[in-house]
């Protein structure tokens, strides 16, 4: 198990949510979408210009950018 | 008497919201706004037996917060409308993320019964609800549905009206924040409750939670209710904030928002959900992900679709356009017909029956148009175009939605910017809404291209295809930069967060597809012609008053006698020999002086007078004032500018591209230039966007602020670059 950042991901990983380190609307617009602490999130691809990046929530898919994933902290399976 | 009730449909969007709203109540919907905002307000009527049903349809949200317009809206609704119900729309395949926005509705305590939607598409992913157990762990009624059949709608309304019918009390559900948020917010609802603050309105519970939340609208409302208190209040949840960020580096937003899904996860753990197959399973709406967001397919792909939009919206509108056109047409030449001569006759044909039929000639097109878009929006593909695009308009401060908008109004050469600016709705961000609206008319929209070709054939004839090419390239630049200035500057501001949902690909519904069609294609009728009618008439009248005086008139009458008698009208010609010569040579005698008349008249009326005072300016950019009036006319609508310029320089008024007798004129001129044609050009494609487009602009933006800014900004920046070019160009030539 080893702990990074949203952004560090790589395609089809796998991870665990562990903080949110955002407060004010981004963080709140984050929370809003299911990513909180304890949810599981799978990269499901990246935007052809690599940003932004898509997601597996809960089911759904979310898009989110490079630079809002940089607030969010996720344990991954090695 | 038939009992009546009031409900609020409330759900996140891609819920099947809408879908559901238009089954229930079919044709019978009314869309209007909420006050002073831009958001759309529906209701709708649901009969049951003897009982109506009257639905709001709240806008689609993922939360209440008080950070968007749509969720202000959302919950000012239910604050102070106070429905009797809320019917709380949920994707069954995406159970845990919806509830989030109902834990929200249990925190207010308004009765909530869930529509539990599209349990055939979760059952197809293998997920099984098992709804009595979500009623009862929630404590409310939930009903499964399938919005897009029919399925299950007529238990939702039965199960509505006798919930609505119970009459019961607004009933906020605890919730537990965890230990260090339920002590503070325990505090905070004794004092709240203790001084009676804001408590008239909003339960005191949730007062409390969104002080907690550091709700920017409740904030501010307790302050002007009771300054001191909401004082006290949130020096007691700044303690807790500084208390937690120390020890667990979180927020008391963060923490209420992991409760909520803390409370969600605790009811679905308990038997309510099973996932037949393993969660990380690739769905048929993955597959296509697959492809159509690919690094390389996926923007091919992409230029295919918005192209086929385009065309879509411009080639199959052409021929429907082209029946109004020859009905409206068709109606001037009756009018012709049955009145004499005259200032009347001039106001219905010039003035009426032009603005009217030009605000009508649009219509095909803002049919086709949010047909198309509505195909890419309901089927999810216009998010895939956002997500694939976005990195590119975040450097202009946009997001990837804006893309839409810049193609319809002209991106491609051709569109126009009536359904572009109204294309703007499909984005969620306000500021890069606005600045994507307010530069979209920078495109070159179909009535430009006549202009361009014009000039472009008249002064750089060789190389057509290259700067018509150039031009498009440049509106883009011109575009985007203007963008990027505006969001530096007025529309100053961090970019919207884009945390966007990427929805399973759905095969649209027809109703659907043809309700929203003619919803805003009515709406587009509706306000704009009413605006337009009047402002036609305006600029009818300032090209035709004051009208040239008696002295003048009779000039132009003695010259026409002058040929009648030098030429014999066959009639009078008793020797029953015709000479087509002399019909010929009369005919054209006759139609120059009628040309000269309306020159002298165009040139006499207010248009012509505010044409020639404007040339005091407009020389540093090398316009005269024949070019001053078309330009003033162009305000009105893009096509006036040739016709008026044909009038200006005593030609008739048809067929100017097509004779080419313009463009002769024009290259032969003395006065004219490469530099000066230049010049206007540039002017042309950038200055004030035409009537239609301003009113739209306004609608779209909420006042008439945004509306005038479009014309003055535009008008100033395009004579600022006209004047460099012709100053600057001037110099070598």
């Amino acid at each position: 198990m080893s702990r990074m950042m949203l952004r560090q991901m790589k395609k089809h990983q796998k991870g665990v949510i562990i903080a949110v380190k955002k407060g004010g609307e981004l963080g709140r617009r984050i929370r809003d979408m299911g990513l909180v602490p304890g949810t599981e999130i799978t990269v499901q691809g990246r935007a052809p210009l690599y940003d932004p990046v898509a997601l597996r929530v809960m089911g759904s898919v979310l898009s989110l950018r490079n630079n809002e994933a940089d607030f969010i902290e996720v344990e991954v399976q090695p | 008497m038939t009992a009546e009730f009031k409900i609020a449909l409330a759900g996140n969007p891609n819920s099947g919201k809408t879908t559901l709203f238009n089954a229930l109540t079919g044709s019978r919907q009314h869309v209007g706004n909420y006050p002073g905002v831009t958001v759309e307000k529906k209701e709708g009527v649901y009969r049951l037996e003897d009982k109506k049903i009257n639905i709001v349809d709240l806008p689609g949200t993922y939360s209440l917060t008080a950070y968007s317009e749509e969720e202000v809206v959302a919950r000012d609704f239910l604050i102070f409308e106070k429905p009797q119900v809320i019917v709380n729309i949920i994707d069954a395949a995406n159970l845990e993320r919806n509830l989030y926005l109902t834990t929200q509705f249990f925190e207010l305590g308004i009765p909530v019964i869930i529509a539990l939607n599209m349990i055939d598409a979760a059952r197809e992913r293998g997920i099984e609800i098992k709804e009595d157990r979500l009623a009862e762990f929630l404590g409310v009624p939930v009903v499964p549905i399938i919005a897009r059949t029919g399925f299950g709608t007529l238990k939702l309304m039965e199960e509505t009206v006798r919930l609505a019918a119970k009459k019961k009390e607004w009933k906020p559900k605890p919730i537990s924040y965890g230990e260090d948020i339920d002590s503070v917010l325990l505090d905070l609802e004794e004092r709240i409750g203790a001084e009676n603050f804001l408590t008239s309105t909003y339960p005191g519970r949730w007062v409390a939670i969104k002080y907690l939340e550091n709700d920017q609208q409740i904030l501010d409302r307790g302050r002007k209710e009771n300054a001191d208190l909401s004082a006290e209040l949130e020096k007691k949840v700044e303690i807790v904030s500084r208390h937690l960020h120390e020890t667990m580096e979180t927020y008391p937003e963060a923490m209420v928002a992991d409760h909520r899904y803390g409370y969600i996860k605790g009811i679905l753990q308990k038997g309510v959900i099973t996932h037949k197959y393993d969660k990380d399973r690739l769905y048929t709406s993955d597959r296509i992900d697959q492809v159509l967001t690919n690094r390389f397919l996926g923007p091919l792909v992409m230029g295919l679709v918005l192209f086929g939009l385009y065309t879509f919206t411009f080639t199959y509108s052409e021929l429907p356009v082209s029946w109004l056109e020859s009905l409206f047409g068709q109606l001037s030449l009756a009018i012709d017909k049955i009145l004499p001569d005259g200032q009347v006759k001039s106001l219905i044909i010039a003035g009426i029956i032009d603005g009217v039929g030009g605000v009508l000639g649009f219509v095909p097109l803002i049919m086709f148009m949010f047909f198309g878009i509505a195909i890419l929006e309901d089927s999810g593909y216009l998010a895939r175009v956002a997500f694939m695009l976005d990195r590119i308009f975040r450097v202009f401060g946009l997001n990837g939605s804006s893309v839409m908008a810049y193609i319809l109004s002209g991106g491609i050469a051709g569109g126009c910017a009536v359904p572009g600016v109204m294309a703007t709705r499909t984005l969620r961000s306000p500021k890069e809404r606005m600045a994507t609206l307010l530069t979209a008319p920078f495109m070159n929209c179909g009535a430009k291209l006549p202009v361009l070709a014009l000039f472009i054939g008249a002064f750089f004839s060789e190389h057509k295809a290259r700067y018509m090419f150039f031009f498009t390239i440049l509106s883009w630049t011109v575009a985007l930069v203007v963008a990027k200035l505006l969001r530096v500057t007025v529309l100053q501001g961090e970019s919207t967060p884009f945390v966007l949902e990427l929805p399973p690909y759905r095969f649209p519904t027809l109703k659907g597809l043809f309700i929203h069609t003619w919803e805003k294609t009515w709406q587009y009728i509706k306000k704009a012609g009413t605006v337009i009618l009047g402002i036609s008439i305006i600029i009818w009248a300032m090209m035709t008053y004051p009208g040239l005086p008696a002295g003048e008139r009779e000039k132009y009458a003695m010259q026409r006698q002058e040929v009648a008698a030098a030429f014999p009208a066959p009639a009078a010609d008793r020797s029953g020999m015709t000479d087509p010569e002399t019909t010929a040579e009369r005919a054209s005698r006759l139609l120059a002086i009628d040309r000269a008349e309306a020159r002298s008249a165009l040139c006499y009326s207010a248009a012509g007078r505010i044409g020639t005072a404007l040339e005091s300016v407009s020389f540093l950019a090398g316009f005269d004032w024949r070019t001053n009036i078309a330009l003033l006319g162009g305000v009105a609508a893009k096509e006036v500018i040739l016709s008026t310029l044909g009038t200006a320089y005593s030609l008739g008024g048809d067929n100017l591209e097509e004779d080419g007798s313009l463009a002769e004129i024009l290259a032969t001129d003395p006065d004219w230039n490469p530099v000066k044609a230049l010049s206007v050009l540039l002017f042309i494609s950038y200055y004030a966007p035409c009537f239609v487009t301003v009113i739209c602009i306004t609608r779209e933006a909420g006042s008439w602020k945004w509306g005038a800014f479009s014309m003055v900004f535009n008008t100033v920046f395009a004579f600022v670059l006209a004047v460099l070019v012709y100053q600057i160009g001037s110099l070598f030539c």
